[in-house]
């Protein structure tokens, strides 16, 4: 078989072939992903089209300055990750070393304000299915409930997809230190990338759907 | 015991017939087709079957003429089927304007009917021959299905939802109502019958029920309830007048303007908030919890037939039903 | 020692002991449950769905007993609708969707296009071990006490209504999504970039165009499943109103997002089905395929269009009639790729050399009643039509005509095809031909008699009926009898041929194809060197040519001249 210092598997027959299978592989799967999140997007939709107004009352409630904040984080480790793929085919250890775990550090911090901004609604008692919303205090609760429903299920969703893209960013980092990766073996990086971004664009479609279709005034800017 | 085997069911309706041309075409040519194809396999089977020569020919490849032939030949008789379809479908869309009014609720596992004049049923509906009815459907619980197989109708049955179908009955007799929608452990327990009689001995029937009907009915609920509080159609009026309302275009507060049909009363009473017409304050109740579908089918009957002129004089001794405590809010303080 | 007239298989003497292949190659239970071969994982699906289709199979059986009178009394209400559900459930998820791309495709997808293995053999492991975990869940839903909503699970009938495990069910129909999924990645991935020197796109075998077109819709249409289902999940679990109307919600929204996957899912049952008659039909009609090209592109037309079709199953469910109208339009429109294919099968069995083998009887048997299914549904597609059949046993008898008459037709002729190369051994050939005659007609016999009573106005999921309909059910569970026991057949002789059965050479059907030119079994590697490829498939023309060169037959053939 060809020279590949153990990088070939058994089914290919070039190095070549093995990355342009695992580069369509991941594109594949993203349009997978794409059709999970179109579902829940197609359901918004009807939904939002039905009730516009109960829609925006419940958006207002929203905490738009923690969804800024996770916007830019979100995007910066976009960046950083796009900088990793730079890295591996510069052959920069440490620099790529540097931007993944930079990666995984920003979606933490992302993690991390969700999980609070998640806290900060159930003490503004936004939570539908348990003792922590009051139904008497919308015109149209179960409305209301229908718009939140889909903010949890939607972020929520998200915020497993970038746990897993945690997940894999520190096993790519713990790998990069051991210098595995380099312009001939840089498919991981490049594959785990695409999939960051891909978490990252979800993001991009639910800020506005979710926190900005009402107006909002500096009294919405809060913690 | 065969004879009495029904292999194709009755044509008791002025649609039945319809439908059953349609479906006789579209058999007429897939049968012939199909023979076609199963004359053809069983022939070249048997004609070129493996032996010394049998015409083995492999150097066939295709024909575009074929092809072409075979695909645009199917496409022009399916576009005759699409539409014949399409127009026997829409003749049950719309029912005549003299049709008599029939209500059904649907849930599980039992219909219940109510005629316009009050009279109700339990899984029986009588109609008369030769009749235009409409059917307006809801259901109780979950999707049900109102299908009578001789009339040719079939329809799903929401809830929340009003759904319209229309038949004419063509023939004097007892006809199956099936409910087709799964809907549970008796789901095929919900069958019923539709009776079709004579004008005449259905006009007995009718005055044998005699109840009142669901327009009077409805009256008296909307004076039990307490509409006429405020929607009494005099100078002291808090809501918008109902009279010579259903069917009319209703403008709401934010710029849209909606139909008034029985989807819209039936969502104003339990929802009152959800469109708040133009002009007037959102202070009515909601009255969900206390009104039933079958007190709403009343309700309903009631503000379509009611005239200018005819509501209800309002008593001056009746005390207005409590106004919402939100009314001045439309939503809750910012904290 | 081959001829144009030769009816018998090849049977060869026993091999050496010793040549290896992949059943051979290791042995241990942990070197099947961590094999990463294609072919030893499609053994593996195989063991599973078989199993699952005796399940379900089961479920039908007591079905079709209770209908045998009028007052469906062998078993409750409560437990009839769990057995239909049950039935449902199993065959469409556990069996249907994964039988021929899991067992056939996974075995021969690879082989077909000259590769060693598929792209992603871990994935392909995993696919397995996630099918097996769904089926864990939905066994255990079932067992524990059963899910009564019907395999459509309609809200608010299955959101609020039901008491039964709705949503265990749901989870393991989830979970076994993500198989569909892998294993359609796997083979996209697969053709695109692991084709042999020499295979291009117009030399694909077109068993191959249609495992490519079901992949491409199990991608893309399966993960709007588990969207729908989980939010009926949610709903359940949580009390939210997402499909309930008392609270705002729109049962009609869950019906749209269940059928956007689940009307493409009935193409990925049928596809690869219609991908083995082509290639059955071609061997034993030593012909090539009539208009390779016009069938090649019905596989991937029928998988656009069948994603545009979905509310034809919701004509009466209070959609616009507008909207009714372009999903019935867009419903004839599907239907004709699928007759074009028909047209060209038929085609291709003029002036053939036709032998009468019994993958062939199942493949000509698949021709007859998927026809029968398919014309149905342009019935179907005629809205005053459907208004009247939709919700009865008319619907039924549609869909099993062309899964069971189709779909499952095709799969036994398929496993017939290649058992000599999957195993190394041939089946009896006698036996199998009673198994095909009992199958097709019991097939004929359980649902024929259905389109009359759908029409009739016999509703669907009903376990007990009017008297008047009995005979007609008889007749149908007298059908369903006999091909159960049809069933058992192959069954019972594949099983036994795996030891008693007569050892095959490398090409026993003297078929054209890649995987013909290995052992039998073949070796785990699949190919001693990547073969090259330089004509398109059934190229039986060569072969032919080839046999008169040999045995001087004289001229069967006429002088080579233009295609017709």
């Amino acid at each position: 078989m060809a020279t590949n210092s153990g990088l070939l598997a058994h089914q290919f027959d070039d190095l070549e072939q093995q990355r342009d299978t695992e580069l369509l592989s991941m594109w594949l799967f993203l349009a997978t992903e794409l059709l999970i999140f179109g579902g829940l997007f197609t359901g918004y939709a009807a939904y939002r089209y039905a009730y516009p107004n109960d829609f925006e009352a419940a958006s207002r409630h929203l905490n738009v300055l923690i969804g800024a904040i996770n916007t830019i984080v979100l995007l910066s480790s976009s960046l950083t990750m796009a900088l990793a793929v730079h890295a591996t085919h510069k052959n920069r250890q440490n620099m790529l070393v540097a931007c993944l775990a930079l990666t995984a550090l920003l979606g933490t911090v992302f993690m991390i304000l969700k999980g609070f901004e998640y806290y900060i609604d159930y003490r503004e008692d936004l939570v539908p299915w348990t003792s922590h919303f009051r139904a008497e205090e919308w015109i149209n609760p179960g409305q209301i409930a229908l718009f939140l429903l889909f903010y949890y299920v939607m972020t929520g969703l998200h915020a497993i997809h970038l746990t897993v893209g945690i997940g894999l960013m520190l096993w790519l980092t713990i790998q990069a230190r051991r210098g595995r990766y380099s312009p001939e073996h840089y498919i991981p990086v490049e594959v785990i990338g695409l999939y960051w971004h891909f978490v990252d664009i979800v993001w991009i479609f639910l800020l506005p759907l979710l926190y900005l279709i009402g107006t909002h005034s500096p009294g919405d800017l809060h913690f | 015991m065969f004879a009495a085997v029904p292999l194709f069911p009755e044509q008791a309706s002025t649609h039945a017939g319809r439908v059953d041309s349609l479906f006789f075409f579209i058999v007429a040519i897939t049968a012939a087709v199909s023979l076609l194809v199963t004359v053809l396999i069983i022939t070249f089977a048997v004609r070129y079957r493996r032996r010394p020569n049998n015409n083995y020919d492999p150097h066939i490849q295709g024909s575009m003429k074929l092809e072409l032939f075979w695909t645009i030949t199917p496409f022009f008789f399916f576009m005759v089927m699409f539409v014949w379809g399409a127009r026997v479908y829409f003749a049950v869309a719309e029912s005549p304007i003299d049709a008599m009014e029939v209500y059904v609720v649907g849930k599980q596992w039992m219909w219940k009917m109510q005629h316009q004049t009050g009279q109700r049923e339990i899984n029986v509906l009588h109609v008369p021959v030769g009749q235009a009815v409409k059917l307006t459907l809801t259901s109780e619980d979950v999707i049900h299905d109102f299908f009578v197989p001789d009339f040719r109708i079939k329809l799903d049955v929401l809830p929340g939802r009003y759904m319209h179908t229309w038949f004419q009955a063509t023939k004097v007799g007892t006809y199956d109502l099936y409910c087709s929608q799964y809907c549970g452990t008796n789901h095929a327990g919900m069958i019923g019958k539709v009776v079709v009689m004579e004008k005449a001995q259905f006009d007995g029937w009718l005055s044998s029920q005699a109840e009142g009907s669901l327009a009077l009915q409805g009256r008296k609920l909307f004076l039990k309830y307490q509409c006429i509080t405020c929607h009494s159609a005099d100078s002291q009026a808090r809501a918008p007048v109902l009279e010579g309302l259903f069917g009319r275009m209703v403008a709401l507060e934010d710029g849209k303007t909606v139909v008034a049909n029985e989807d819209y009363i039936r969502e104003s009473i339990y929802k009152p908030r959800a469109k708040i017409v133009f002009g007037w304050r959102p202070i009515m109740p909601s009255f969900e919890g206390q009104i039933d579908e079958q007190e709403m089918i009343e309700l309903i009957a009631f503000i379509k037939a009611l005239r200018p002129g005819e509501t209800p004089v309002r008593n001056e001794e009746s005390t207005p039903p409590a106004v919402d405590p939100t009314s001045e809010e439309v939503t809750r303080p910012k904290p | 020692m081959s001829t144009v007239l030769e009816q018998e298989p090849q049977a060869v003497p026993p091999a050496p002991e010793s040549r290896r292949n992949y059943l051979n190659a290791a042995f241990g239970v942990k070197s099947w449950l961590l094999t990463t071969d294609h072919k030893r994982i499609a053994i593996l699906y195989l063991a599973s769905v078989t199993f699952m289709f005796f399940l379900g199979g089961a479920a039908a059986t007591l079905i079709r007993l209770n209908l045998m009178t009028p007052q469906g009394d062998l078993v409750t209400a409560d437990t009839y609708n769990k057995l239909f559900t049950m039935h449902g459930v199993i065959m469409v998820w556990f069996f249907l969707v994964p039988v021929i791309p899991n067992v056939l495709g996974n075995f021969f997808l690879p082989m077909m296009i000259g590769a060693r293995d598929l792209a992603l053999p871990k994935i392909n492991l995993a696919s397995w071990y996630v099918f097996m975990a769904g089926a864990a869940f939905t066994l255990w839903a079932i067992l524990a006490g059963g899910v009564d909503t019907g395999w459509t699970f309609y809200t608010p009938f299955s959101s609020k209504s039901s008491h039964t495990n709705v949503i265990p069910t749901l989870i393991g129909i989830v979970i076994s999504g993500f198989s569909s999924i892998f294993t359609g990645l796997n083979f996209v991935v697969t053709v695109h970039r692991m084709r042999a020197p020499g295979m291009t796109w117009g030399r694909l075998p077109l068993f191959i165009w249609s495992l490519y077109a079901t992949s491409v819709i199990l991608l893309l249409a399966t993960p709007v499943l588990a969207i729908a289902l989980t939010l009926v999940m949610v709903e359940r679990f949580f009390q939210i109103g997402i499909f309930d109307p008392a609270l705002g919600g729109d049962p009609l929204l869950f019906q749209h997002l269940f059928w956007f996957y689940s009307h493409p899912v009935v193409y990925v049952m049928v596809l690869p089905g219609m991908g083995i008659v082509s290639e059955i039909i071609t061997c034993y009609s030593r012909k090539t395929i009539f208009g390779y090209q016009f069938v090649a592109l019905a596989s991937i037309a029928i998988a656009v269009l069948g994603f545009l079709v979905w509310a034809h199953h919701m004509f009466v469910a209070g959609q616009s009639v507008y909207s009714a109208m372009i999903f019935s339009a867009l419903s004839y429109a599907v239907a004709i790729p699928s007759a074009i294919k028909v047209f060209n099968w038929t085609a291709t069995l003029y002036k053939g050399s036709i032998s009468l083998q019994t993958p062939m009887l199942f493949a000509l048997g698949f021709i007859a009643l998927f026809t029968i299914g398919g014309v149905t549904g342009l019935m179907l597609a005629a809205l005053g039509v459907d208004m009247h059949v939709h919700d009865t046993y008319f619907i039924i008898a549609h869909f099993h005509f062309i899964m069971v008459g189709g779909s499952v037709m095709a799969y036994m002729g398929g496993l017939h095809y290649w058992w000599p190369k999957m195993t190394g051994r041939l089946y009896p050939e006698g036996w199998a031909k009673v198994a095909a005659m009992l199958i097709f007609f019991g097939f004929i016999l359980t649902f024929l008699p259905q389109f009359v009573l759908g029409y009739l106005g016999m509703p669907r999921r009903y376990h007990a009926y009017p008297p008047k309909y009995q005979v007609l059910n008889a007749m149908s569970s007298a059908g369903a009898s006999i091909l159960a026991v049809g069933y058992l057949f192959p069954f019972t002789y594949l099983l036994w041929s795996l030891g008693y059965g007569k050892r095959s050479g490398p090409n026993p059907w003297k078929a054209t194809g890649l995987e013909w030119q290995t052992p039998s079994p073949p070796p785990t590697d699949n190919f001693e060197t990547t073969p090259i490829v330089t004509t398109g498939p059934y190229n039986y023309l060569q072969q032919a040519l080839t046999d008169v060169e040999e045995n001087e037959i004289g001229d069967q053939l006429r002088a080579p001249g233009p295609p017709v």
